[in-house]
């Protein structure tokens, strides 16, 4: 059987498909509170990749004609990324195991070959305790790069670093998924 | 109406198919490369489902050779392929989106300074849908090749982007379709990047005379294969 084609790095230019309302997952008429996700992406000495595709995919609240769980947003000039989402609930896990409210990130850009996966959870959500993914992660440095923080009501932030610092800051966690 | 393998994990990808994120002949790699190992994730609810695009949010733009009615300059082709999965099923209905640089391998994107001319009449965005048997076809130009600044004298070969879904997360492909023939092609870090030579040989799409339309503009065949579900014992 044939397996599955080669990945290409998005490169510079996928802005051709860009489509910035893309960013907004409630614009066809989602119901439920709006919550914002910002952030920033970094690489290994600091400085903002701006050429960034940081795509968002959530399992809940179910997608339907009205919510497509699914967004796209560009990086700025300061690496900056905001979407406009409704919060996600927790999530069913493997056996029977529940999982913490999520968002799955992906980000793809010029230097990656392959997207990158990794996930923003909820800080302070009682679930998180018992979330598989975030409980098998010892690191509590790493296992907070995890965690979006809130920024006043309704409104998180999680910011995404691609290569750890030369002074030892912390690499976001990915996902081999 | 969401199908009944919906909840059934994807397989792994299969040795040497895919690049590395650390690619050394590739510049832009460096400093973006995560150094720590990946943390695997054995595949929930959020990797097995993913996004469905219906045609009324997201409309199709087939042709990438007419802007209001002028044709853009360049050699017209017609790119034809069929999506299957790994267990030789076809994808259909799923959104396929394609970019590349015109005829004179200039893209039309402010980052974009190579002095080569803009052409109005084409437009660098496509976005097609497989039919119920996984075919999609879509007509552009054949793009350009390029300068870039990965090394000395680098330039690309001629090449389209192209972003597929899929049936769940985890399906998701991003790529390029590369020419036949094309000599740049084995002095491009990009496309070098894939271990396997089989699969990176692949990526190269193929000059098919059923896809060809007399007179009007030659055709291509590029078929593209995503991630497969393991097997379920209802379906062994």
């Amino acid at each position: 059987m044939p397996s599955a084609t080669s990945s290409q790095t998005i490169g510079p230019f996928w802005h051709l498909i860009e489509h910035p309302e893309w960013a907004d997952l409630t614009r066809f008429g989602a119901a439920g509170a709006r919550v914002t996700l910002t952030g920033s992406v970094v690489d290994g000495d600091g400085n903002p990749v701006t050429d960034a595709a940081v795509e968002l995919w959530q399992a809940d609240p179910p997608a339907d004609e009205h919510f497509p769980g699914f967004g796209r947003c560009r990086t700025d000039q300061r690496g900056e990324f905001r979407f406009t989402t409704v919060k996600p609930g927790p999530v069913p896990g493997r056996g029977n195991a529940q999982q913490a409210p999520h968002f799955a990130i992906t980000l793809h850009a010029r230097g990656l070959l392959k997207g990158l996966v990794t996930r923003g959870y909820f800080d302070a959500e009682p679930l998180n305790e018992t979330d598989p993914l975030l409980s098998s992660i010892e690191d509590p440095l790493r296992r907070a790069t995890l965690l979006a923080r809130p920024q006043g009501t309704n409104r998180w932030r999680i910011d995404i670093r691609l290569q750890r610092g030369a002074h030892g800051e912390t690499e976001t966690v990915f996902l081999d998924i | 109406m969401q199908s009944e393998s919906e909840g059934v994990p994807f397989r792994p990808y299969a040795p040497g198919t895919q690049p590395p994120y650390d690619a050394s002949a590739y510049g832009s790699t460096h400093k973006r490369h995560p150094q720590e190992n990946p943390v695997r994730l054995p595949h929930t609810i959020t990797e097995t489902t993913g996004p469905r695009f219906s045609t009324a949010h997201f409309p199709p733009i087939p042709d990438l050779s007419v802007v209001d009615g002028k044709s853009a300059l360049g050699e017209r082709i017609i790119v034809r392929g069929r999506i299957t999965d790994e267990n030789s099923r076809p994808i259909p209905n799923t959104i396929v989106e394609i970019w590349q640089a015109n005829a004179s391998g200039r893209y039309q994107h402010p980052g974009d300074q190579h002095d080569a001319p803009i052409d109005p009449n084409f437009h660098g965005e496509g976005r097609v849908f497989t039919d119920d048997d996984g075919w999609y076809l879509f007509t552009s130009i054949k793009p350009g090749a390029y300068p870039w600044r990965n090394h000395h004298n680098a330039w690309r070969p001629n090449h389209i982007h192209f972003s597929f879904f899929g049936s769940g997360f985890a399906a998701r492909l991003i790529t390029q379709m590369y020419f036949p023939g094309d000599p740049l092609l084995e002095l491009d870090p990009i496309f070098l990047s894939i271990p396997d030579k089989a699969a990176r040989n692949r990526l190269v799409c193929a000059l098919d005379m059923n896809v060809t339309e007399p007179e009007w503009a030659l055709g291509y065949r590029f078929d593209v294969v995503l991630r497969g579900r393991e097997a379920t014992p209802m379906e062994a």
